[in-house]
């Protein structure tokens, strides 16, 4: 009795029934009741083999272990430092994981190395049941983003903003000349000349609204070029 | 009929004083979407009602005591603004508003996976900027779409809508006069896949057989309600489909 409901990129809302039979299995936000499998979100099918996956088409940043975010320093405490990472929960970041380098408390003050108000580009390490999410930024490329410029764009449209094998991002930072880091809960760090950092932000505004037009590639380009708006 | 300023008579020759059939639900339109800085919104009108919901969240509990290791803490308010009804009404929580505020919260609640969520806040704000009966039933409607607008995990939506006994005669989606001069009124939300009832309340006298067959006609409305629910959603994002995209990595 295995049946799928759906097509493949098919858009879907909480409750939709995907596929019927065990021979499924549910993936992203999907879930399984039974033999069923059902959307738990608005989101766009993907039908790989046997697994039927749903890409969630909004909410909240929900952190992931692995994921590469930036996030904002609102407090240090004793032994670390609390970010804003722009979810329903706070990240801790812990003395040992900010840099290779040995602190001697002591002698040093942490707001050396990252002050209240700074951003930092980090990766979250693990997420506890009680979801005490411990984030780190000992290794390459993690740092603290001095300068420059945030801007804050849905989490669920940064693959966009990334592009194929990072098509997008790469068009963005070689056009402009500035340095872009993209956050997967959806800050944007851009640093560079003032004019270009302005170019640069409101052209990931477009690819945020725009996101599913078609051209949307020419579109930036003429952007970034000065010809359109 | 004895009570001041009730019409003589609410059914004439078969039919209500709007022109509908019994079983005939008002005019029923669902937008998704409407709240730019809300998480998730959506606009619901049911005849002369307008209900506006507006989600936010899963965000940070305030007061924190509220917050709970275990799942979401579910947060709905709804209010009636003070030009909605014919008579200016005083701004303000009351009696009325906070009871409505906490069986919408029981309604939505069983739909929405609270335990993926812990220590948080889904905050549901109502408002009702428009009162002609049903005001409940379309604030559900609304706050089921703003739900799912926002991207939270839901196990289904909820519909709702209310029926009632009219000059002896069993009606569905009571407006106005037949809500204030009617016999009974019974508001009901399910989810529709689960078929699990969520709201059932009951003002005024009914028989066990008029009860399962207002039940009856409020089950067969809300499939109709999901539809329109479905539908508004899907219009919503309908434009993310074109997009070829495949998912990309951070640096």
């Amino acid at each position: 009795m295995e049946k799928l409901y759906v097509n493949d990129r098919d858009i879907v809302v909480p409750g939709e029934m995907l596929a019927d039979g065990i021979e499924y299995l549910p993936s992203g936000k999907a879930f399984r009741d039974g033999e069923k499998i059902l959307a738990s979100t608005i989101g766009i099918v993907s039908v790989k083999g046997r697994v039927v996956k749903v890409i969630p088409l909004a909410g909240r940043y929900m952190p992931k272990r692995g994921d590469v975010i930036i996030g904002k320093v609102t407090n240090i405490g004793h032994s670390g430092w609390t970010l804003d990472v722009n979810s329903p929960y706070n990240a801790d970041m812990n003395i040992g994981e900010a840099t290779h380098e040995y602190i001697d408390l002591a002698k040093t003050e942490m707001s050396k190395y990252f002050d209240i108000g700074d951003y930092v580009l980090a990766e979250v390490i693990t997420i506890s049941e009680a979801k005490f999410i411990k984030i780190s930024a000992k290794h390459r490329p993690y740092r603290r983003l001095n300068g420059g410029n945030i801007i804050q764009v849905s989490p669920t449209k940064i693959p966009r903003i990334i592009g194929k094998q990072g098509s997008m991002i790469k068009m963005l930072k070689d056009m402009s000349g500035c340095d872009v880091v993209v956050g997967q809960n959806g800050l944007v760090w851009i640093k560079g000349v003032p004019e270009k950092e302005v170019i640069v932000a409101n052209a990931i505004k477009v690819i945020e609204k725009e996101s599913h037009k078609k051209g949307l590639t020419d579109k930036i380009k003429q952007m970034l070029e000065g010809g359109a708006k | 009929m004895s009570k001041v300023g009730a019409p003589d008579k609410l059914i004439v020759n078969g039919k209500r004083l709007d022109g509908r059939k019994f079983d005939e639900m008002r005019e029923l339109t669902i937008k998704a979407g409407i709240i730019p800085n809300a998480d998730g919104s959506a606009q619901v009108d049911l005849g002369g009602t307008r209900a506006i919901a507006a989600v936010y969240g899963p965000r940070e509990v305030f007061p924190r005591h509220l917050s709970d290791p275990d799942k979401a803490y579910l947060n709905c308010i709804y209010t009636m603004v003070s030009f909605s009804t014919p008579d200016r009404a005083r701004p303000g929580p009351s009696r009325r508003s906070v009871e409505i505020s906490k069986v919408v919260k029981d309604a939505l609640a069983p739909a929405i996976f609270l335990e993926k969520y812990p220590k948080t806040a889904i905050d549901v704000y109502i408002e009702i900027i428009n009162a002609n009966a049903g005001t409940r039933t379309a604030a559900i409607i609304a706050a089921a779409v703003a739900l799912a607008d926002a991207g939270i995990e839901m196990r289904d939506l909820v519909s709702s809508i209310a029926a009632g006994k009219v000059d002896g005669e069993l009606l569905l989606d009571l407006f106005e006069p037949e809500d204030n001069f009617g016999d009974a009124d019974m508001p009901f939300a399910m989810m529709p896949r689960t078929k699990e009832i969520t709201l059932l309340q009951m003002d005024g006298e009914l028989t066990k057989d008029e009860i399962a067959e207002l039940l009856k006609m409020n089950m067969k409305a809300c499939e109709k309600i999901y539809e329109a629910q479905k539908v508004a959603l899907k219009e919503k994002f309908a434009t993310e489909k074109d997009l070829a995209q495949e998912e990309g990595e951070s640096q």
